[in-house]
Order: structure tokens, then C-alpha cells, then sequence
């Protein structure tokens, strides 16, 4: 035993020595990246990861200041914006009565900035020759009214229904949109993502679906895009970014961001950046449609 | 030597701490499940809970009904159990029994490997290549349902049965085997009337710990299951299971809310199946174990 001692002795000393080496150096650390960048937080909305990580990414290149941006889906970003935890929120939809409450009670007040545009198209099988339905209709195919495809001047086809996740802004924004806020049918599969969907609605024929714009345009021939009537009597029209900024495409809906009051400094920056032309542009490029 | 018995003691009391350490996260986990699903119970009331329709986001009512969610589970443990214990414990057999040393050496990391596959890998093959291939061996209109996901967590659960029967198998006394093959048994009869059958417990427990595990499994349910949320045991219709729907829900459930604590209340009873099925599998050991 008392021959150990010493190497024990070693030992902790050592220990202590590791332990001690990155509480001396942290404080240099700290000062040095403080002084050479600036970050910038956002959280939000899944839809509108790719959107905001592309912004971040060429606003970086050209600014000190560094951008990180999370997903998590669009309350978890109003949430994060309520308690003070990020400087941006993205969102999907916009911020709900019970939120603002909260947000009063704790000192905050959103500020709602429209960035982009975005177009749902729903989508079918390549080979299903139907080519348009009215908002009424893909109503009733959600809600479990009509079934067969047939129904709908189609082959007889059970139809299978497929949707985003009941956590997706986009499974709440077309409940409320087309579906009129009535239940979806029990039998909808939920899929876990965007991808999801698109991949189940490649491998059946009798399959339906809703994506956004972006990922149906860059789907290419795997689905295919139907035109959608707002109400029997008019035209059918088809997704695009002109359709939907001039608002005939039925199934669109705004892209927001939030800040805690009127952006300032680095915020700011962000935001003009955005709604820029450079911004704009990249709205166009990652399949959303431009506000301007 | 006062010394030394300090050291002992001081290192008992660590390797006491250490062993209740697991113990108390397992307290403190129920209590915190406890403690988040008790408002559910107080406010809209347990009755909630026995509906049988689970549709927690909806501009009508909510619904937080259990039973689909239950038999969800239930479908796809039983379909993955199913197909996991023949394969498993004749792939156990094989390895313990018959298969020459070079044999076991090639096969075991193999097996092996099949448990290190990330599950999200597994749910994206399955989404690609088996949902298509179970739809068009059965005739169904959608290959999204508890059959694939049921084999898709075979494939997890078999490394570990197999690993554990098979090390349940080996561990059977030599003398029961040589009396056997001493009073003129083939070596087929050997393995299946004495080998297997001392094992047998060993065998359950490894299928019990294997459902454990299947009961637990979120990625790959969520991605090929489909997620509706059907009061079913057809392993042909689309499921939702608890995992599933703790997994897709909670990133975006607004804190605090009734759909909140009805999704913790959720996680509880997904904990006391588990637990149960654990607690099931070490009392065989446990009985058998002494019996030999």
C-alpha cells in the first residue's frame, strides 16, 4: 500500500493539472471570439429550415456577424422568442392570440416581418390521369367523404391519403385552409417529413398528398402537381411563384419572421438582408415565392 | 492499516453509489413522468383517455383516446416478436449447437453488425424498399403499415435474442448433453428434447428483453408504420404507435397544454410496459436460474 503512495500522488496531481487547464484558458477564449464575431440565433419552423440556413449562409460571407439557425417547427420557435432564448423566430404561420398573451406577461413584443410566399401543391401518382380537383374536393378526399377515386371522375382506386405529422405548421395551415377545420380522416397516414411523403406518394398509385411548392418542383417527374378549382365554378389553376403571389392559387400561405420588437443592430442587418434583392432571390432558389 | 480500511471503505461507498445511481434515475424518471401526466387526470379527467380515437390537434375537439395508440404497439410487437423468434432461436441453435468454431467466428460479428445499423437507416430502407415490396407481395393498397414496420424491428431485435439464447444455450451442462448422446440419442433429438428445453427460460428471457426493446423503437415505426391513428390488430392497416407519437409530437406540443400531459401520460404507460416486460424476463431467469 505505501509503496502506491506516491504514484497515487502523481496521479491526482495530474488529474488536477488536466482539470485546471481549460478553466485557465477559457477566459482568453471567450475575450478573443467576442471581439471577432457576433452571433445571431434562429429558431423555427421545419418548412423553412433550408430557406433560413441558405440566408445565413451568404450573410455570413459577407458580415462578421455568424448565424446559427435551428429547426424544431414554429411554436417551438415563438416559444424560444417568449422566453428570450433566440433573437429571431422563423414561422410558418402567424403568431396565435394565446402566444401574444404570454408574450405581454413576459415584456415582449413580436414583431411580424412577411419574408417570403409559399405554395401548397397537392400531389398523385404520375400515373393517375386525374389533373385537377376543386378545393371542395380535396376537402372531402382528406375528411374521408369520398374514398374511391373514381368519385372524383378517376380510375377505381381506393384512395390513400397521406399527410405531414399533426406537429407540422402545414398539417394545421391545410386542416384550416381546405379541409375547412374539419377533422382529418383517421385513415390519413402521417408522415414524418416532407420527403416522407413525396417518397410514399412515388410508390402508390392510388396516393395523394401535400407538399410544398419547392420540394414538388424539385420532385420533378417522381409525382405529379394537380390544379386546384377555389370553388366549382372557377378555374383551375396550377402552382407557381406568379400564381401564387397574385393570390389565384388557392392553397398559399405567408413565411414570417418574429423579433422582439422593431429590428436593431445585427437584426436588423439580418432582415434588410432578406428582404433585399440577394434575399429575394435566394427565396426564388430554394423554391418559395419572392414577396417583392 | 487504519488506513487502509478507510480506503476499502471509501471504495464501497462508491461502488454503492454507483450501483444506486441507475435505481434512482429509474424513481426519478417515473416521478417526473408522473408529476407532467397528473394534470391531464385533473383536468380533462382520466375518461379522456379511454376514447378511442387519438386526434389531438383539431379545430372541432380534441381527442386523446389511448386505445389506438395501445393497439398500435401491440400489432407491431406482436408481428415483430413473431417473426423474430423462430429465426432467432433457430439461428441461436445453429450457432450454439451445430455450427463448426469457424463458422461461429464468421457469423456472430455479422449478427452483431446488424444491431450497430442506426435505426433511421433502417426506416429509410424500409420506406424505399420494403413498404414497396410488402404492398406488392400482398396485394394491399399501401405498403405503410404495422406488417413492415413489424419486420423492420425483427431485424433490430434478432442480434440481441440470438445473442442471449445463444449464450442460454451454451451454458447448458455439458452432462445433461453427453447422458443424452451416452443412452443412444441422435444429436437432433439431443438438441431439440434436452439442449433446448433445459435453455428454455434463458430463451424466453432473451424474447422478452428483444420485446422490450421493440416496444421501445421510434424511428423506423414513425417512418414505414404509416402513423394513423386506427383502432386495429390487422397487421395490414396503417398504426400509430406510442413511441411514434411521443416522438412526432412533443417538438412542437405548446408547454403546459392538456395535449402536453395527455402525451406524458402516454410516455407512463409505455414505461409500465416495458418495465413489466423487463421485470418478467429477469423473474424466469431468476426462477429457472435456481431450478438448475
Amino acid at each position: 500500500m505505501i509503496c502506491l503512495r506516491p504514484r497515487t500522488i502523481i496521479m491526482l496531481v495530474a488529474i488536477t493539472a488536466l482539470a485546471a487547464l481549460p478553466g485557465c484558458s477559457r477566459p482568453d477564449k471567450t475575450d478573443a471570439t467576442s471581439k471577432a464575431k457576433q452571433t445571431l440565433t434562429i429558431k423555427g419552423s421545419d418548412t423553412m429550415v433550408h430557406l433560413m440556413s441558405t440566408w445565413a449562409e451568404s450573410f455570413g460571407a459577407t458580415s462578421p456577424t455568424q448565424v446559427s439557425v435551428t429547426g424544431g417547427g414554429s411554436g417551438t420557435g415563438i416559444a424560444a422568442l417568449l422566453n428570450g432564448t433566440t433573437d429571431i423566430c422563423a414561422a410558418s404561420r402567424q403568431i396565435e392570440d394565446k402566444e401574444t398573451a404570454l408574450a405581454k406577461q413576459k415584456n415582449i413584443t413580436p414583431n411580424e416581418i412577411t419574408v417570403a410566399l409559399d405554395g401548397i401543391a397537392v400531389v398523385v401518382h404520375p400515373d393517375n390521369p386525374i389533373t385537377e380537383l376543386s378545393l371542395e374536393q380535396i376537402g372531402a378526399i382528406y375528411t374521408g367523404a369520398i374514398g374511391n377515386w373514381k368519385e372524383v371522375g378517376g380510375p377505381d382506386q381506393p384512395i390513400l391519403l397521406l399527410s405531414r405529422e399533426s406537429s407540422s405548421g402545414t398539417y394545421v395551415f391545410f386542416q384550416e385552409k381546405v379541409l375547412n377545420k374539419k377533422d382529418y380522416s383517421q385513415q390519413a397516414r402521417l408522415m414524418p417529413g416532407t420527403s416522407a411523403v413525396v417518397q410514399a406518394v412515388t410508390a402508390d398509385r392510388g396516393a395523394i398528398g401535400y407538399v410544398g411548392l419547392g420540394y414538388a418542383k424539385e420532385a420533378g417527374n417522381k409525382v405529379k402537381t394537380i390544379a386546384v378549382r377555389s370553388a366549382a365554378g372557377q378555374p383551375a389553376v396550377m402552382p407557381s411563384p406568379a400564381t401564387v403571389k397574385d393570390a389565384s392559387y388557392p392553397v398559399a400561405r405567408a413565411l414570417y419572421l418574429y423579433t422582439n420588437g422593431a429590428p436593431q443592430g445585427k437584426v436588423k442587418e439580418f432582415v434588410d438582408f432578406c428582404l433585399g434583392s440577394a434575399g429575394q432571390k435566394i427565396v426564388a432558389d430554394t423554391g418559395y415565392v419572392q414577396v417583392h | 492499516m487504519a488506513q487502509r480500511r478507510w480506503q476499502e471503505k471509501a471504495i464501497q461507498l462508491t461502488l454503492v453509489a454507483m450501483a444506486t445511481t441507475s435505481l434512482l434515475v429509474v424513481v426519478l424518471i417515473f416521478l417526473f413522468l408522473g408529476k407532467e401526466a397528473i394534470p391531464f387526470l385533473k383536468d380533462p379527467g382520466i375518461a379522456r383517455l379511454l376514447d378511442r380515437q387519438w386526434m389531438p390537434v383539431s379545430f372541432q375537439q380534441e381527442h386523446f383516446g389511448l386505445l389506438p395508440l395501445l393497439t398500435g404497439s401491440l400489432v407491431v410487437t406482436l408481428t415483430a416478436t413473431l417473426i423474430t423468434v423462430p429465426f432467432s432461436v433457430l439461428g441461436a441453435i445453429y450457432i450454439a449447437e451445430i455450427a463448426r468454431p469457424l463458422e461461429r467466428e464468421f457469423l456472430k460479428p455479422f449478427i452483431e453488425l446488424l444491431a450497430s445499423i442506426p435505426s433511421v437507416v433502417l426506416g429509410f430502407f424500409g420506406l424505399v424498399v420494403l413498404a414497396p415490396l410488402v404492398k406488392a407481395l400482398f396485394g394491399l393498397p399501401s405498403g405503410l403499415n404495422g406488417l413492415t414496420g413489424g419486420l423492420l424491428l425483427a431485424l433490430m431485435a434478432i442480434p440481441t435474442v440470438i445473442s442471449i439464447s445463444e449464450d442460454a444455450i451454451t451454458s447448458v451442462p455439458r452432462h445433461l448433453k453427453q447422458a443424452s448422446l451416452a443412452l443412444g440419442a441422435s444429436e437432433l433429438q439431443t438438441i431439440l428434447r434436452v439442449t433446448v428445453p433445459a435453455a428454455l427460460p434463458g430463451i424466453i428471457a432473451a424474447v422478452m428483453l428483444g420485446m422490450g426493446r421493440i416496444v421501445g423503437e421510434t424511428m423506423v415505426v414513425m417512418m414505414v408504420t404509416g402513423n394513423a391513428a386506427l383502432v386495429t390488430l390487422n397487421p395490414f392497416q396503417s398504426v400509430r404507435t406510442m413511441t411514434a407519437t411521443i416522438a412526432a409530437e412533443m417538438g412542437e406540443v405548446s408547454f403546459g397544454s392538456i395535449h402536453y400531459s395527455a402525451l406524458f401520460c402516454v410516455g407512463v404507460v409505455l414505461m409500465l410496459v416495458t418495465f413489466v416486460l423487463n421485470l418478467g424476463a429477469q423473474r424466469v431467469l431468476k426462477r429457472y436460474g435456481m431450478m438448475t
